[in-house]
C-alpha cells in the first residue's frame, strides 16, 4: 500500500523531468546532427573543433573562471561575517534583495555608471586618477557579473557556516589550535559543501552569459552562449547552435561531477 | 488542514476573477469588426491627429498598438489572437511573412494614391510588382558623428572609418549583413556579394579597423551617442534622425560608396478582418498632402514623389536624408541570399568579432 502511494506521487516529478529535462536534452542532441538544409551530419561536430569555436570556448571557460574565483573570494569572507553580525537574516536579505531586480535593468544602470560622464569616471576624476574608460572592458564585464552572482555565491556558503556547531570551535580553542589551524582545519572542511554548491551555481550560468557580452563588453567578449544566441536567431542554424549546447551541457557535467557527486571521506 | 484547504481555494477563486478579467480586457482591446481597423505599427511612428482625421473622414475607428521589432511583430500575427488589419514591417520580414504565407495580397484599384510613390521604390526584389507590400518610409544606413567631439571632422566615405586617429571611437551596429556590408562597401563592391573571396577580402579590411572600434552593440548605441560616450557609429538613419534630435551636435552622412537601402512597408496581414478599410487607410496615408503632414511629423524618408512638393524646402532638400539621384543609385536593397550565404556572413561576423581579442 505504501510502496503503492510512493509510485503515485512520483508520477508529477517523473513527468516533470521527462518533459522538461530530459525530453529538451534529447531534442538539442537531436538537432546537432543536421545541417541549415535540414540533412543528417556530424560535421557541426567537426565545426566545432576549428580554431574560432574553440577559441571561443576557451574563452567563456576563463571568463566564468575569472568570475567564480572572484565570487568565491568576496563571498566567503562576507559569509563568514554575516554569521558573526547580530541580526545576520536581514543582513542576508539585504544582500539579496539585488538579486530581485531584473538583470537587464541592472546592465543598463551599469552603463550609466561606468560611461565616460558616469558616476565611477567622476570619482576617478576627483580622487585624482582621471577619466578611464571603464564600459566595454573586460573589468567591466567581469565586475558586473560578478555583482551578479554574487549573491549565489554568498548563501549556500552562508547556510553551512550558519549550521556549523559553536561547541566545535570552542573544542578546538580548548585543545589549543591556533585560528588559522581552526579555520584551516575545521571550518573549511565543514563548510567545503557549500562553497562546492556556490562554485556550481556561480561558474555554470556564466559559461553561457550572453546579454552581458553586447550591454557591458560590447562585444568585446565573446562567449558560446553569444554563438548560440546567434545561430539560433540570425543564422537559424539550429544545428550548429545545438553542438554548442551539447558541448556546454557535457561541461556542465563535468563541472557537477567534479564538485558534486564525490563524496567527502570521513 | 482546514486552513491549507480554505487558502487553496482563495487562490483558485482569485486565479478565476482574474482570468475572466483579462480575457475581457483583451477582448475590447482586439475586437476588430466592420467599423474599426486595428493598425500595427512602431512606436510613435506616425502622426495620430492625421489617423484622427481618417476616423472622422471615414467612420472608421482606429485601433493603435504598436512594437518595437519585426521579430515581436512577426510572433503576435504567427499567433494569431487580434486581428490586426495593417502592420508596418520591413522589407527583409515583409519577404519572411509572404514565404509564411501570412500576407494578404493588395488590390491596387482601391489604392490610386499608389501612383504618387517613386518608381526608384517600387518593384524591388523583396517585393516584385508590390503584390503584398507598400513603402511607407525608407532609409539608409550611415554614419553618424558628433561634431564637438571631432573637432570638425568631416566625413564622406566609409573608408574614413580606418583613419588611424578615430582610435577607440566607433560603435557598430550588432548585424552581420551592416558590417560585412560595409566591408564590401568600402571596397566598391556589392551588399550583395556572395563572391567568397570578395568576402574574405571584406573580413580582412575590417579586422584592420580593430582598434577603432569601442563597441559592437545593440540598440543601446542611440543611447550611447545621445550622451557622448562614442563619437562615431554605424547606424540605420531612422535611428540617425532619432539622436540628432536628442543631440544637436550629430550630424549623419551616407557614405559616397553606396550603402544599404531599407524599406518599412504597409501591409495587411492573414489575420485581417477589415480588408476593405486596410486599404482605405493605405490609400490615405498615400494622399501628397496627408502623407507631407506625416513625413514632418515623423521626420523619415518619404518614398512620395508628390508629397515633397508640399513639404518645406530644408527637409526635402537635406542630403542626409534624401541623398542625390547619384548616390541613391548606388543604394541597394538586400537581397535574401539563401541561408548557405548568409550562414557565411554569419560565420565572418563571428570570426570578426573573435578577433578582436
Amino acid at each position: 500500500m505504501e510502496n503503492k502511494t510512493r509510485t503515485l506521487y512520483m508520477i508529477p516529478y517523473i513527468g516533470w523531468i521527462i518533459l522538461f529535462v530530459v525530453a529538451p536534452i534529447a531534442l538539442v542532441v537531436y538537432y546537432s546532427f543536421f545541417d541549415i538544409h535540414g540533412n543528417f551530419t556530424v560535421g557541426n561536430y567537426g565545426k566545432f573543433f576549428t580554431p574560432v569555436y574553440l577559441k571561443m570556448a576557451i574563452s567563456s571557460f576563463w571568463y566564468a573562471f575569472l568570475i567564480t574565483i572572484i565570487s568565491l573570494a568576496a563571498a566567503y569572507p562576507t559569509a563568514y561575517l554575516l554569521t558573526k553580525t547580530k541580526h545576520k537574516q536581514l543582513w542576508l536579505l539585504l544582500i539579496i534583495v539585488p538579486s530581485w531586480v531584473n538583470l537587464l535593468l541592472k546592465a543598463y544602470a551599469f552603463i550609466g555608471i561606468f560611461g565616460a560622464h558616469g558616476a565611477a569616471n567622476q570619482f576617478l576624476d576627483i580622487i585624482g586618477i582621471g577619466t578611464k574608460q571603464l564600459l566595454f572592458t573586460d573589468f567591466s564585464f567581469v565586475f558586473v557579473s560578478v555583482y551578479i552572482f554574487i549573491p549565489f555565491m554568498i548563501l549556500p556558503i552562508f547556510n553551512a557556516l550558519d549550521n556549523l556547531n559553536p561547541s566545535l570551535l570552542d573544542a578546538t580553542k580548548d585543545l589549543g589550535a591556533s585560528k588559522w589551524t581552526t579555520f584551516r582545519r575545521v571550518i573549511l572542511p565543514l563548510t567545503l559543501n557549500g562553497v562546492k554548491s556556490g562554485i556550481q551555481v556561480v561558474f555554470i550560468p556564466s559559461l553561457s552569459l550572453f546579454m552581458l557580452t553586447r550591454l557591458i563588453a560590447g562585444n568585446r567578449v565573446i562567449t558560446l552562449g553569444t554563438a548560440i544566441e546567434q545561430h539560433f536567431l540570425v543564422t537559424q542554424d539550429w544545428g550548429m547552435g545545438s553542438t554548442i549546447a551539447v558541448f556546454l551541457i557535457i561541461a556542465m557535467f563535468l563541472i557537477m561531477a567534479l564538485t558534486g557527486f564525490r563524496r567527502r571521506g570521513a | 488542514m482546514k486552513k491549507l484547504m480554505q487558502a487553496f481555494i482563495a487562490v483558485l477563486l482569485l486565479s478565476a476573477v482574474l482570468l475572466t478579467a483579462i480575457n475581457r480586457l483583451n477582448a475590447t482591446e482586439g475586437y476588430s469588426g466592420e467599423n474599426t481597423l486595428t493598425v500595427f505599427n512602431w512606436g510613435d511612428y506616425i502622426d495620430m491627429e492625421l489617423v484622427e482625421q481618417f476616423e472622422e473622414e471615414t467612420g472608421i475607428t482606429v485601433i493603435y498598438e504598436t512594437f518595437d521589432s519585426n521579430e515581436a511583430m512577426l510572433t503576435k500575427i504567427q499567433q494569431g489572437g487580434t486581428t490586426y488589419d495593417i502592420a508596418v514591417p520591413s522589407e527583409y520580414m515583409v519577404q519572411k511573412m509572404m514565404e509564411e504565407d501570412l500576407l494578404v495580397e493588395l488590390d491596387h484599384s482601391k489604392i490610386p494614391n499608389m501612383k504618387y510613390l517613386d518608381e526608384r521604390f517600387m518593384d524591388l526584389s523583396y517585393d516584385p510588382g508590390n503584390k503584398y507590400s507598400l513603402p511607407y518610409f525608407w532609409g539608409t544606413v550611415g554614419i553618424v558623428y558628433n561634431t564637438k567631439l571631432l573637432e570638425g571632422k568631416e566625413f564622406s566615405s566609409w573608408n574614413d572609418l580606418w583613419d588611424p586617429a578615430l582610435e577607440n571611437d566607433i560603435l557598430l551596429v550588432d548585424g552581420a549583413r551592416e558590417v560585412i556590408g560595409m566591408g564590401l562597401n568600402s571596397l566598391g563592391y556589392s551588399l550583395n556579394d556572395t563572391n567568397r573571396d570578395h568576402l574574405q577580402e571584406a573580413y580582412e579590411k575590417l579586422t584592420k579597423l580593430t582598434p577603432n572600434i569601442k563597441a559592437i552593440v545593440g540598440d543601446e548605441n542611440k543611447l550611447l551617442m545621445q550622451n557622448e560616450e562614442a563619437a562615431i557609429a554605424v547606424v540605420w538613419s531612422g535611428d540617425a534622425a532619432d539622436m540628432m534630435w536628442e543631440n544637436e551636435n550629430l550630424d549623419y552622412v551616407v557614405p559616397e560608396e553606396g550603402s544599404n537601402l531599407w524599406f518599412d512597408t504597409f501591409v495587411i496581414p492573414k489575420t485581417a478582418k477589415n480588408i476593405e478599410g486596410a486599404h482605405q487607410f493605405i490609400n490615405f496615408f498615400l494622399d501628397p498632402e496627408i502623407n507631407a503632414l506625416n513625413t514632418e511629423y515623423v521626420s523619415y524618408s518619404t518614398p512620395n514623389k508628390e508629397a515633397l512638393k508640399y513639404m518645406p524646402e530644408d527637409m526635402v532638400e537635406d542630403e542626409r536624408f534624401y541623398p542625390s539621384p547619384e548616390l541613391t543609385e548606388r543604394l541597394e536593397v538586400y537581397e535574401n541570399l539563401g541561408r548557405e550565404h548568409l550562414a557565411y556572413y554569419n560565420d565572418l561576423f563571428l570570426e570578426f568579432k573573435m578577433y578582436r581579442k
